[in-house]
């Protein structure tokens, strides 16, 4: 059984008791504890199940590797899945749950995936899922939704009410990693006076070496690492952050810190989470590196842990995981394993070296406290169900034949160690094979560079394949003096601090265990504990014809854990590369992909949540509407008054009635939000002749026209009216949400293509509030504020004039949106308040409705008039829209008239718009798709138009819609079929509505008493 | 993330401050081009595995477009310039040269 031992623990205080939950039932373990050295000396090893077969799973590790203890924390709005056991510290009053079980972690139904194994090999969703069709609505889909998904996500209402912040820093020199080696690179760098960023992931500076032993100047390797922390914090240029994880590297020496402020302390005040947003002249990666599990059957069974891990929580949390430990090794370094657990008082049965002459000065020294040692000899089968009994002992080069039985409740494996590349590899940073420790190492000469094409990274220690204590130091100092002097720095004097540790024997390779392991065996060997992918599952891919390791990766799940590989990646390659008969490198690895271990959306977020997610744009009225009842439309970074809703009505009562009275008496509009742009210069017509598809360089002084812009593929991408000012300057109005996009177009042709033409532009859009007066009355209540002609004589359709109205200084537009008698009313934008209250306050005799965005929607469709984003999508020329009159012949060349000349875009058979009224008089669903006889490619319905905009027109009493349709235009008449809500386009039962092609203009098709916006007749 | 110098306002400005435009030094082709000119014109894109030429907006800076000479693959910078120009500064030609001998990029590269 696991279970805390008498004393002991580098990291825990056994004076302070801390209590939590775990699945409900009440726990202690000590300060310093973390989450699984705690349960583990509670006797508490089964911890979670796997994904797939839901076999029990213990802890395997003891850091950020672990697959297998991941658990819930936490509950209602703090609770969070998927979090590791081994990397959270414990605190009072924490709340853990297990996961991926039903109803229980002890007794679980979803086990019997475990009985069908034989049937759900690699890839077996790719396999099982495919016939009949109908099957996947509602059993394969249904089915698979329900086993996704590992933990249980949040509550879709739950709101995170911690904190987090973002830190933006840039530095001389970045390391990664504070144990011997970071530690090292970092006063390596530091002694030069660069400034140095030094981040460790756990809570304690020293890494593996104070575990492992050595000494280091003649000191104990702890006594080394505080004296070593103690100088770098007396350093004024040195920061040291603990609990600080380096999660990624990015161009040009950008690096991501993830740092866990509040995790172990979450009473205390402060940001729970804090991303650090890094520039850093260059980055030391001395990450270390992962000791391997071995393939074994049975080696994913609780109690069966990685070697070092074993040793941890014997050294750093005085917790024992077995009474009685079988070691199977095919390295020195699990030795040190073996040691550690006989001098706790524990029991080391035997130690399994799967290598023929064994090993060297730690063998020796396991020997000579009286440990057995059986050379040549592997784990042939490791016996126990939920936990372990004993294992079965055979030769490594044979097929598995049992020499013995021995009893023993925890087995204690080491696979050899491989080097965390990732940060190395994340910008680019090549690997090399290593065969004599088996791994994949850093090329020192294919590093990722810099902007200036030099090196932007170094590994260091063992992350750069040097794993002993003095070759790692060495290494480190190396890395650091490199890093400071790419940094501008030149490195200080100063010796490398001399190491001392046994030697180490060579490791031999071993993939299999044993050797020759038959396919039982193979089938209950893991490489990938979370996602259940064993050794036969590679093998199989591999017979299928996955070839290519991401190939494999994605058939059989490997590495697709949480822990994305960490234990299973090399393990894995080497049995796929052993499968297809090539040697390892020629099989290489998968690509390595920050964040290298997962971080919270809390801290990519940082403090852009809630009010402070983007910035909000507010006209001048803004206020206005606020207190009359509008209801908000976000329309880019804008809020727009929807409709303003009065007592007793809901928001489709009230754009009727703001329909209403605008139609029959006034109403106003706020349209501060609409782009305005001013284009000055000599150059200017010929420029907006340019930009524009109609002429705007004919356009007089004192005139407006509506134009639209197309890109150079042809297609609309807005429209607007422009105003010319005077000979040289032009005021071009654009939709609310083109101003910043338009205005960012004009100047990249300015900039790259017409750079000698003398025009210059300016955004005027924040400048001027500008106030839609709209309806019959429209004119008699501008005269009442007076102080401007404004009769139909002195300002014509399309004219504009400017002055003082009611004492405001004004520009007057007369232009329509809507079909009704208007005017736009442009004000500097400090004044727009006062004059908005001056009209609404002058408007009363005549009933003046303010009036939204629906309510502007519904009376430019009923008119006909099209908007950028419903009838237009990227794909619309102005021609499908019949806008053809706004297109001039007269000129060579405008952006988009090349795209337009394509045989595509000429063709007649471009759907076309139209306007649509429901024989029912109902409102057409918006999108809805034309009927046509027959299927496409797909089986799908044919279709020959679709829906652009639709609404209910309070004015016609009826739904109205436009539409682009096949040949439309020439079929005014004609009934068709639309789709309609639950249409399925697959199905034989069409559900529709039947609609009758019309023209798109409904409302005073003929112009009648006022005047639409267009100049010219459709 | 790069870091590119903006030739106009002199600022080393990070990524996030700048708004990619895609290739440089494309010709316009309008009205009376033929089909392949206005098809290379309109569609036809380098992807370029090293030298690569580049234009770029200092968009939350001092709005300014300009180029970019740099290697996609190694991220070094050869140089930035001035948006004016139908092709790349002599100088920033030699670094390239100098860095990635034999380089070619469209109708640029470096002396047979």
């Amino acid at each position: 059984m696991s279970r805390r031992l008498p004393e002991g623990g580098r990291f825990t205080d056994r004076s302070q008791r801390i209590g939590f939950t775990f699945n409900g039932r009440s726990f202690q373990g000590f300060a310093g504890d973390t989450l699984a050295s705690a349960l583990l000396g509670s006797n508490q090893v089964l911890m979670g199940r796997s994904f797939k077969y839901h076999r029990p799973r213990g802890v395997v590790a003891s850091g950020v590797e672990e697959p297998n203890a991941l658990v819930g924390l936490g509950s209602g709005d703090r609770f969070e899945p998927d979090q590791r056991a081994t990397t959270t510290e414990i605190f009072p009053g924490l709340e853990a749950t297990s996961q991926n079980h039903w109803p229980s972690l002890e007794r679980d139904v979803g086990a019997i995936n475990d009985k069908l194994a034989r049937f759900l090999p690699a890839g077996f969703y790719y396999k099982t899922f495919l016939a009949p069709v109908s099957f996947w609505k509602h059993v394969y889909e249904p089915f698979i939704r329900r086993s996704a998904g590992l933990g249980k996500a949040p509550d879709a209402e739950a709101r995170d009410p911690d904190t987090y912040e973002h830190f933006n820093v840039t530095t001389d020199v970045l390391v990664v990693g504070g144990g011997v080696a970071g530690l090292q690179a970092a006063k390596a760098a530091a002694d030069s006076g660069a400034q140095v960023l030094l981040m460790e992931q756990t809570a304690h500076w020293g890494g593996r070496a104070p575990v492992d032993g050595g000494t280091i100047e003649g000191l104990d390797p702890e006594a080394w690492v505080s004296r070593t922390v103690a100088a770098l914090e007396a350093m004024p240029n040195v920061r040291l952050r603990l609990r600080c994880m380096g999660a990624g590297i990015y161009d040009h020496g950008y690096a991501l810190g993830y740092e866990r402020v509040g995790d172990h302390r979450p009473e205390a005040d402060g940001p729970r989470h804090r991303l650090w947003r890094i520039r850093a002249g260059h980055i030391v990666s001395a990450t270390g590196a992962l000791e391997r599990p071995l393939s074994f059957a049975g080696n994913d069974l609780p109690g069966v842990m990685l070697a070092s891990a074993v040793r941890d929580y014997v050294v750093n949390w005085g917790v024992a995981p077995g009474d009685r430990t079988v070691v199977v090794t095919n390295n020195d370094d699990a030795y040190r394993t073996a040691i550690a657990l006989k001098k706790a008082g524990l029991k080391v049965p035997a130690v399994l070296d799967a290598r023929q002459h064994g090993g060297g000065a730690l063998m020796q020294e396991a020997r000579e406290l009286g440990i057995r040692v059986e050379q040549g000899w592997a784990v042939a089968k490791v016996k126990g169900g939920a936990s372990v009994t004993g294992v079965a002992a055979c030769l490594q080069i044979g097929s598995g034949v049992v020499m013995e039985e021995i009893a023993c409740d925890a087995v204690a494996m080491s696979g050899g160690w491989s080097p965390v590349v990732h940060l190395w590899s994340h910008c680019g940073g090549k690997l090399r094979w290593d065969a004599e420790g088996a791994f994949f190492r850093p090329d020192p000469a294919r590093p990722a560079t810099g902007a200036d094409g030099q090196p932007m990274i170094s590994a260091a220690g063992a992350a750069n394949g040097f794993g002993g204590l003095k070759d790692a130091l060495e290494d480190a100092d190396r890395a650091g003096k490199f890093a400071c002097q790419r940094a501008g720095f030149k490195p200080a004097e100063g010796g490398v601090p001399q190491a001392d540790l046994p030697a180490e024997a060579p490791l031999a390779p071993v993939w299999l265990m044993p050797a020759g392991a038959g396919p039982e065996l193979r089938m209950k060997a893991w490489l990938d504990y979370q996602n259940d992918v064993k050794v036969s599952d590679v093998q199989l891919a591999a017979r299928e014809g996955y070839q290519s390791v991401e190939h494999a990766k994605r058939y059989t799940t490997l590495g697709m854990a949480t822990d994305q590989g960490k234990l299973s990646n090399i393990n894995g390659l080497a049995i796929l590369s052993d499968a297809l008969d090539q040697p390892i490198p020629q099989t290489g690895t998968t690509t390595f992909r920050p964040p290298y271990t997962p971080i919270s959306f809390g801290a990519i977020s940082g403090e852009a949540k809630g009010s402070l997610f983007q910035p909000l744009r507010r006209t001048p009225m803004h206020a206005w509407h606020e207190g009359n009842g509008a209801s908000w439309e976000p329309v880019g970074h804008w809020r727009r008054p929807y409709t303003y809703t009065q007592p007793g009505e809901d928001k489709h009562q009230a754009v009727v009635r703001e329909i209403n009275a605008t139609r029959e008496s006034l109403g106003i509009l706020d349209a501060s939000t609409l782009g305005k742009i001013l284009v000055k210069g000599p150059d200017a017509g010929r420029f907006l002749d340019m930009l524009y598809t109609n002429m705007m360089s004919s356009l007089k002084v004192g005139r407006c026209r509506y134009g639209l812009m197309c890109n150079e593929n042809g297609f609309l991408i807005d429209d607007g009216v422009v105003v010319r000012l005077s000979e040289d300057s032009f005021l071009c109005h654009t939709t609310t949400g083109g101003a910043d996009s338009i205005h960012a177009h004009m100047e990249d042709w300015l900039q790259c293509e017409w750079w000698d033409w003398k025009v210059w532009t300016a955004n005027l859009t924040e400048q001027y509030a500008q106030i839609a007066v709209v309806g019959p009355n429209a004119r008699n209540l501008l005269e009442t504020l007076g102080g401007l002609d404004l009769s139909k004589e002195a300002l014509p359709f399309m004219g504009w004039t400017e002055g003082t109205l009611g004492g405001f200084p004004v520009r007057v537009y007369r232009i329509s949106f809507s079909g009704e008698l208007s005017f736009e009313i442009a004000v500097p934008a400090n004044r727009g308040r006062e004059l908005w209250d001056a009209l609404i306050d002058a408007g009363r005799d005549f009933g003046i409705t303010p009036y939204g965005t629906e309510a502007l929607h519904v009376m430019r469709a009923e008119k006909g008039f099209i908007m950028i984003g419903d009838e237009s999508d990227g794909s619309v020329i102005p021609q499908d829209l019949g806008l053809d009159w706004a297109i001039s012949k007269k000129k060579d060349d405008y952006l988009g008239k090349r795209a337009q000349q394509r045989s595509n875009m000429r063709s007649p058979e471009r759907w076309k718009l139209v306007g649509l009224e429901t024989l029912d008089g109902s409102v057409l669903p918006d999108g809805a798709y034309a009927l046509a006889e027959g299927q496409t490619a797909n089986h799908q319905h044919a279709t020959q138009g679709r829906v652009t905009s639709t609404y209910h027109s309070p004015t016609l009493g009826r739904g109205i819609a436009m539409g682009l349709v096949l040949h439309g235009p020439d079929r005014m008449g004609e009934v068709l079929e639309f789709t309609a809500e639950g249409f399925d386009p697959h199905g034989s039962d069409v559900a529709a509505v039947k609609a009758r092609i019309v023209t798109p203009v409904l409302f005073r098709p003929r112009g009648g008493k006022a005047e639409c916006l267009r100049s010219s007749p459709p | 993330m790069l870091i590119l110098t903006c030739p106009c306002c002199g600022i080393a400005a990070d990524e996030t401050e700048l708004s990619p435009g895609g290739e440089a030094h494309l010709t316009r082709h309008g009205p009376g081009s033929g089909d392949t000119d206005f098809e290379d014109y309109l569609f036809n894109r380098e992807n370029a595995r090293g030298v690569h030429f580049e234009r770029w907006r200092h968009a939350h800076g001092c709005g300014k477009w300009f180029l970019a000479a740099r290697d996609t693959v190694t991220m070094q910078v050869f140089g930035t310039y001035p948006a004016q120009t139908t092709e790349p500064p002599q100088e920033i030609r030699d670094r390239i040269t100098k860095a990635r001998p034999g380089w070619r990029w469209r109708d640029f590269g470096a002396a047979e």
